[in-house]
């Protein structure tokens, strides 16, 4: 009868488009990987782990590229929390025009990564930008810094600029969190005499546990992505320095190497796809409970 | 009590702190984009002493905007229909038969928003299908990238859709495929209204797709088109200003507009959870 009424072929063109250009690419990057595949000449040979052998030697940079991606994450994934929470806590009551620096906090997050690289860019620029030119302004000159361009600064530059466009994403999650605690909470600890501290402690923090973890995971998938800041703020530079996984492979594309390419791409997919495992299982239980 | 209201206007001031860090950087793209190239040059907050509209002109025709346009228009509208009618249909089949294949379909189809894109090997998906370097391809990647994430989305909702409305429809002879089309979709408004405005925008945002998949400048969209232009001109900040403004205006005024169901639309799923 549910058979009858609702169809299982109604799903198959959904599963073909899915399949073919989402999962079968991830699946021949395994046979790919193997191989010698490049711009150069149309046959392809097997050549075992010699691909993988490259991204590993030491002579080569793949390593410290995965290295950064790792960095990139960690780091905007504890920034944007970090930030998110207190801005939230700040936030959380007795602001006027509430509706007004929402749509302000949020803005960031719906302009296009590529716009927010090209007008950073400007900003970060040495000599005549923003930044420099305010921290000049106020008498902080020596702070100004030569931003994309010093090695020390290029990397901490691109996940400052990354921060600033999720982070008011991230505090709008966990202000939706706190708005949802109840208030009696608080009164009662507060008759017990507790501080700031253990209130935020001991209430807000485990309360708020579901959407610290969702916008974790969100922060995670997001950074272990990474790409159009990297590739329009340095595009990988000075030298190597900031080049992440994905600005990598788009590098190996268009010299041809498609085996490195294809097996940093597996080696990405891998990993995603067993911690996407669990994540994704979390999600989909939590969507059926609520039926 | 003082202390109290003392309290209330840093947290306002600290409100208004932030709204500005956010709103900078487009004001500085903005004000910019109206002084000539001396002017633009420091790149600073400085008004304009005259808006030169010219800047806008000269960026539609040097950067071929209109072109650029309407095609990302295009794919931005065709792959949100795709995209939908594509989920739309998935979600609402796996929600109603829950069998355990069903089950394992849907989580085979939401695990797309943790795995990441093969670009390389999806080359040669593109031309094994002979979708390279075409428009129709770059719709169907821009369909194919929002599916996890809208049958999630959609999927939610149609639990929420009274199981009753179909028996009524079977009743009165629909068809299943006209009890979907008739009965179900109208009452997937909301959501399909959110999964539609995300999906645009994100088409619209998107930059990787055509940087990897069309080479032929006549068939770019806004953001590659402005990337290039960025190249070309990266002196005449002044113009590489307007230009920024043309691709970001639409995003922005969309969001404006549906503010709403796009602050719900991209916090649902972490609330709820």
């Amino acid at each position: 009868m549910r058979n009858k009424l609702y169809p299982s072929y109604f799903t198959w063109g959904t599963l073909v488009f899915y399949s073919v250009f989402f999962i079968l690419p991830s699946l021949m990057g395994f046979y790919y990987s193997f191989t010698d595949w490049n711009s150069y000449s149309d046959e392809i040979a097997f050549i075992g782990l010699d691909n993988f052998k490259v991204l590993f030697s030491a002579d080569e940079h793949y390593v410290g590229f995965i290295a950064n991606t790792v960095n990139f994450t960690i780091s905007t994934v504890i920034l944007k929390t970090v930030l998110g929470l207190a801005f939230a806590l700040a936030l959380n009551e007795g602001i006027r025009m509430k509706g007004f620096h929402r749509v302000m906090l949020f803005m960031p997050s719906i302009v296009p990564m590529l716009v927010v690289g090209l007008m950073f860019k400007s900003i970060l620029n040495p000599a005549t930008g923003l930044l420099n030119e305010s921290l000049r302004f106020i008498g902080l000159g020596a702070l100004a810094q030569k931003w994309l361009v010093d090695v020390n600064w290029a990397f901490k530059s691109i996940i400052a600029v990354d921060t600033w466009k999720g982070v008011g994403y991230i505090m709008i999650i966990l202000l939706a969190g706190l708005q949802s605690i109840s208030r009696t909470y608080y009164e009662a600890a507060a008759i017990d005499g507790a501080s700031a501290w253990h209130k935020l402690k001991y209430i807000t923090v485990p309360l708020l546990m579901p959407a610290l973890v969702v916008t974790t995971v969100l922060n995670m998938l997001h950074g272990l992505k990474v790409f159009e800041v990297v590739y329009v703020l340095t595009n990988g530079g000075p030298g190597y320095a900031t080049d992440v996984l994905y600005t990598a492979i788009f590098k190996e594309f268009s010299m041809g190497r498609y085996g490195v390419g294809t097996a940093l791409s597996s080696l990405l997919f891998l990993f995603m796809t067993v911690v996407g495992y669990f994540i994704i299982r979390l999600m989909a239980r939590e969507g059926a409970h609520e039926q | 009590m003082k202390r109290k209201v003392l309290q209330r206007a840093l947290r306002n001031g600290f409100a208004w702190v932030l709204s500005i860090v956010m709103f900078v950087p487009l004001l500085l793209i903005l004000v910019n984009s109206f002084k000539d190239r001396v002017g633009a040059n420091a790149m600073s907050m400085s008004l304009p002493k005259t808006l030169h509209w010219s800047n806008y002109t000269t960026v539609i025709e040097e950067g071929k905007l209109v072109q650029s346009f309407v095609n990302s228009l295009f794919y931005t509208t065709a792959s949100t229909v795709l995209g939908i009618a594509l989920a739309s249909i998935a979600a609402y089949i796996f929600a109603r038969n829950a069998t355990k294949l069903n089950r394992f379909l849907y989580f085979f189809i939401i695990m797309g928003i943790a795995m990441p894109i093969n670009f390389v090997t999806l080359t040669k998906v593109m031309q094994a299908t002979q979708l390279i370097n075409t428009q129709l391809g770059i719709i169907v990647l821009l369909a194919v990238m929002s599916i996890p994430f809208s049958v999630f989305l959609i999927y939610g909702f149609v639990g929420s859709v009274p199981r009753e409305l179909d028996e009524a429809g079977i009743m009165d002879g629909c068809a299943p495929f006209r009890l979907f089309c008739s009965i179900i979709l109208p009452l997937l408004t909301p959501v399909v209204v959110t999964v539609g405005i995300l999906n645009f925008m994100g088409a619209w945002n998107d930059f990787i797709l055509p940087l990897y998949y069309l080479n032929d400048t006549a068939k770019w969209p806004m953001t590659l088109a402005v990337y290039n232009f960025f190249g070309r001109f990266q002196v005449n900040w002044n113009l590489v200003s307007a230009d920024i403004v043309l691709t970001t205006l639409p995003v922005i005024v969309i969001y404006l507009l549906g503010q709403r169901y796009i602050i719900s639309g991209m916090t649902s799923g972490s609330v709820k959870g």
